[in-house]
């Protein structure tokens, strides 16, 4: 479709961005927009590139609700907070192997070979067993109903989070050397490849699963008709208890690269980059597994541009005005799925 | 038995009909509005006096912690509009808040040196969060429930954040100065006028609703929630209040009954954000203070898990759910704290060495483990009791017991377990909310599967 139409199709949906743009414009100060722009173009390579790596974190988180929603049709809310869980277990690991700034590189990596793999092991049974207390028994309860007992489900699982490591922000060591590695004036550090090396791996290996594997039918089916896929001889539980295993490893993964990343775990996170990944997956098509990842790629560039240009306490207004804009115009998504591509 | 059947008599019996259902029920809220003024009236002196121990010794709520308890119910009544009446999820009923209280610190404050008096402030803010309500609601309303939920959520969060951000506006392009301080920013709005009558008394010159005063703010806020909450039985049982409850069961049906649905669920949007326009203005001016990270999420989630606590629709349940999260948060926990944190605080001290787990045993509180009762409550009310503690039985027995599907929104299936346990005859099969685990995978919330066979 090229883009004349597109616009002619969606001219609601350019008008209300015209509209958020221009209102943001106007409220002068606290948004630099024009001066800002010009002034730091140069480095906008960088920023992008940077937005890319934030994005791939906050793609596996919404694969985990894209995941969730195309077999129960519930958005689970307490994905975030598994993520948030996720990250408080890098920090428990951290502390069990008595990491520190100055541990040699090849230990850290050892560690995290260890830390990595059984924190996601443990978000993948917590969020499976959530599936299990909360939400099976509320199967054929009316949507809202789950979606509620997620809601219950987030706050408890919050306050455990506030529990483990207190109210505020906790620091971890700065494990990952901040050295360049490539020539200026383009910035791309160890923690970057180090994000890359453990997202992309991730992201390819749950799209072969879905699409390769016997399991991965089966969940395609089970997420086209459930019913018809019990008939088919598809232990339906199962394949539900599978879907909240991957989301919750995808999730807890994220947990881990975050707390490395930005070097802090907190009880909030949960919140904030949960509604970040919820917008990245409604963005990309919700149940849309392809869309997911690339909505978050481009939300995490978006944020970085918002951040640099504008002024990050904008953050939440603009994602939140994205999800908003998106769902009452285009509840689809922006590359609406074939119903094929569903997971 | 039925609020009907009591307006069917004189004014006084159907003032009686509006504030309860039965004659029992009658005296039982005549009794507690005569112990809240006997209460508040003689706080001071027996906290202070007499019974001082007896305060020591129960977790009996302060005067401030009944005004929190009664503004609290006004904003469930108000939510319950939104979500028991009209079945739409609202997640982000806080943002309304917002627009009340901040009208009340635009209007009467020295921020923009404006200082109109509270009584006519409330009007506008009550004003100013309905048209809010209507024009949030508009572009939103057609959206299914839980993408609904998810819109308004954002609007939730949104506000806040408008109200930390307006604080350096540049005007100048309209010839206005070139750093205008809309909302305070971060530091919010220090102080509001509180509402003052020039009634001169042994309080003074003039009376003083505020929270140097507690108990004339108390039995004002009681006053109010009396009002408010005559006004939302006379909504229920109105012609409006029957339709939103029509749209709730099956919209479709509904709108082909000749109910404009769209119309209808905006008047739910906007009455109930009126209320919560009304409480926001109430609690600036009380409080005389206003900082946005008072307007979070879990505000509006905290005004949720009361409607679901109590009953959702059931406007008894409702005051009775905001009475009982609000005691326990303000009043219950921090008296069982008093017994609970020390000792576990001191074995935390005293236990072997474990990295984190002993920091943590050490700043025990109990206070902080809200949100897990908030979470607890959710899950288990869903699962165990969807109904609430006090639902609606009777009369939705008589209306949804010929079989209506149990589907469309949230609610519904509940009162159609309750139409099949009173009028089990009638309502045959009703295939409703299962609670078993086990279940064979089923179609869940398909359109009608939930109907009678």
């Amino acid at each position: 479709m090229n883009i004349a139409a597109w616009f002619a199709k969606n001219t609601r949906a350019v008008i209300a961005l015209v509209v958020v743009v221009a209102v943001l414009a106007v409220f002068g100060k606290s948004i630099p927009i024009w001066s800002g722009c010009t002034a730091a173009l140069d480095r906008c390579a960088d920023i992008v590139a940077i937005g890319v790596f934030q994005g791939m974190i906050v793609a596996l988180v919404a694969l985990g609700y894209t995941l969730v929603y195309g077999i129960l049709q519930l958005i689970n809310f307490a994905n975030g907070s598994v993520f948030m869980l996720g990250s408080v277990g890098a920090l428990f690991g951290v502390e069990i192997f008595g990491l520190t700034k100055d541990t040699p590189a090849t230990t850290v990596i050892l560690a995290f070979a260890v830390i990595l793999p059984v924190t996601m092991l443990l978000t993948a049974g917590l969020n499976a067993g959530i599936e299990r207390v909360a939400y099976r028994p509320l199967r054929r309860a009316p949507t809202l109903a789950t979606l509620i007992s997620a809601i219950g489900m987030d706050f408890i699982l919050q306050n455990v989070g506030q529990v483990l490591i207190g109210p505020s922000p906790v620091s971890l060591p700065s494990l990952l050397p901040t050295t360049n590695i490539i020539t200026e004036p383009f910035v791309i550090k160890v923690s970057h490849v180090f994000v890359t090396a453990i997202t992309v791996p991730l992201l390819i290996g749950l799209m072969w699963f879905v699409q390769a594997t016997r399991q991965g039918k089966a969940m395609r089916a089970t997420a086209q008709d459930r019913e018809a896929a019990g008939l088919m001889g598809i232990d339906v539980n199962r394949t539900i208890s599978l879907t909240f295993l991957l989301a919750g490893a995808l999730a807890g993964g994220a947990g881990v690269i975050v707390a490395l990343y930005n070097g802090s775990a907190w009880w909030q996170y949960g919140f904030s980059y949960g509604l970040l990944a919820f917008t990245a997956a409604v963005f990309g098509g919700i149940g849309n597994l392809l869309g997911a990842a690339v909505g978050g790629i481009f939300l995490g560039v978006l944020i970085s541009l918002n951040a640099f240009y504008v002024d990050p306490r904008w953050q939440d207004v603009v994602v939140f005005g994205i999800l908003v804009v998106v769902l009452v115009f285009r509840p689809t998504g922006l590359f609406a799925a074939k119903q094929s591509e569903r997971a | 038995m039925t609020a009907m059947t009591a307006a069917g008599g004189g004014p006084i019996a159907r003032f009686r009909g509006t504030l309860a259902d039965r004659n029992g029920q009658f005296r039982i809220v005549l009794v507690l509005i005569f112990v809240t003024i006997l209460y508040g009236a003689t706080y001071n002196d027996l906290r202070q006096g007499a019974l001082r121990g007896l305060f020591e010794a129960l977790p009996l709520p302060s005067v401030n912690v009944l005004i929190v308890m009664f503004y609290y119910a006004i904003l469930a009544l108000g939510l319950n509009i939104v979500v028991g009446f009209a079945g739409l999820l609202d997640l982000g009923y806080v943002a309304f808040y917002v627009f009340g209280a901040y009208t009340t610190a635009f209007l009467a404050s020295p921020l923009h040196d404006i200082h109109i008096p509270w009584w006519f402030v409330v009007i506008a803010a009550v004003g100013v969060a309905a048209l809010a309500g209507v024009l949030l609601g508009a572009p939103t309303l057609r959206l299914r429930g839980d993408y609904l939920a998810i819109v308004t959520l954002g609007f939730g969060e949104i506000m806040p954040v408008l109200a930390r951000n307006l604080d350096d506006l540049d005007l100048s392009f309209i010839g206005g100065p070139e750093h205008f301080n809309l909302t305070g920013g971060n530091i919010g709005v220090n102080p509001i006028d509180p509402p003052i009558l020039p009634i001169p008394g042994p309080w003074g010159d003039s009376l003083v609703f505020s929270n140097g005063n507690p108990v004339a703010s108390l039995y004002l806020i009681l006053g109010i929630l009396l009002l408010v909450f005559v006004v939302c039985v006379r909504l229920r049982d109105s012609r409006l209040g029957r339709a939103w409850m029509a749209i709730r069961e099956d919209e479709t049906a509904a709108a082909s009954m000749g109910i404009d649905t769209v119309s209808t669920k905006l008047l739910a949007f906007g009455l109930g954000a009126s209320f919560s326009g009304f409480t926001g203005a109430f609690f600036g001016a009380y409080s005389t203070a206003i900082f946005p990270e008072s307007f979070n999420f879990a505000v509006s989630i905290s005004i949720l898990i009361m409607i679901i606590l109590g009953g959702m629709g059931s406007l008894r349940g409702v005051v009775l759910g905001a009475f009982m999260i609000r005691y326990v948060n303000d009043s219950l926990l921090p008296y069982l704290g008093r017994f609970v944190d020390d000792p576990i605080q001191s074995f935390g001290a005293v236990m072997p060495e474990i990295p984190i787990l002993k920091e943590r045993v050490e700043a025990f509180t109990l206070t902080s483990y809200n949100y897990l009762l908030y979470g607890l409550i959710l899950v288990v009310m869903m699962i165990k009791r969807p109904e609430g503690l006090l639902p609606v039985a009777a009369r939705k027995a008589e209306l949804h017991g010929e079989g209506v599907a149990a589907e469309a929104t949230f609610g519904t299936s509940v009162e159609v377990a309750e139409a099949a346990t009173e009028f089990e005859a009638k309502a045959g099969h009703l295939k409703i909310h299962e609670t078993s685990a086990d279940d064979a995978p089923g179609t869940d919330d398909a359109p009608g599967t939930g109907g009678r066979a």
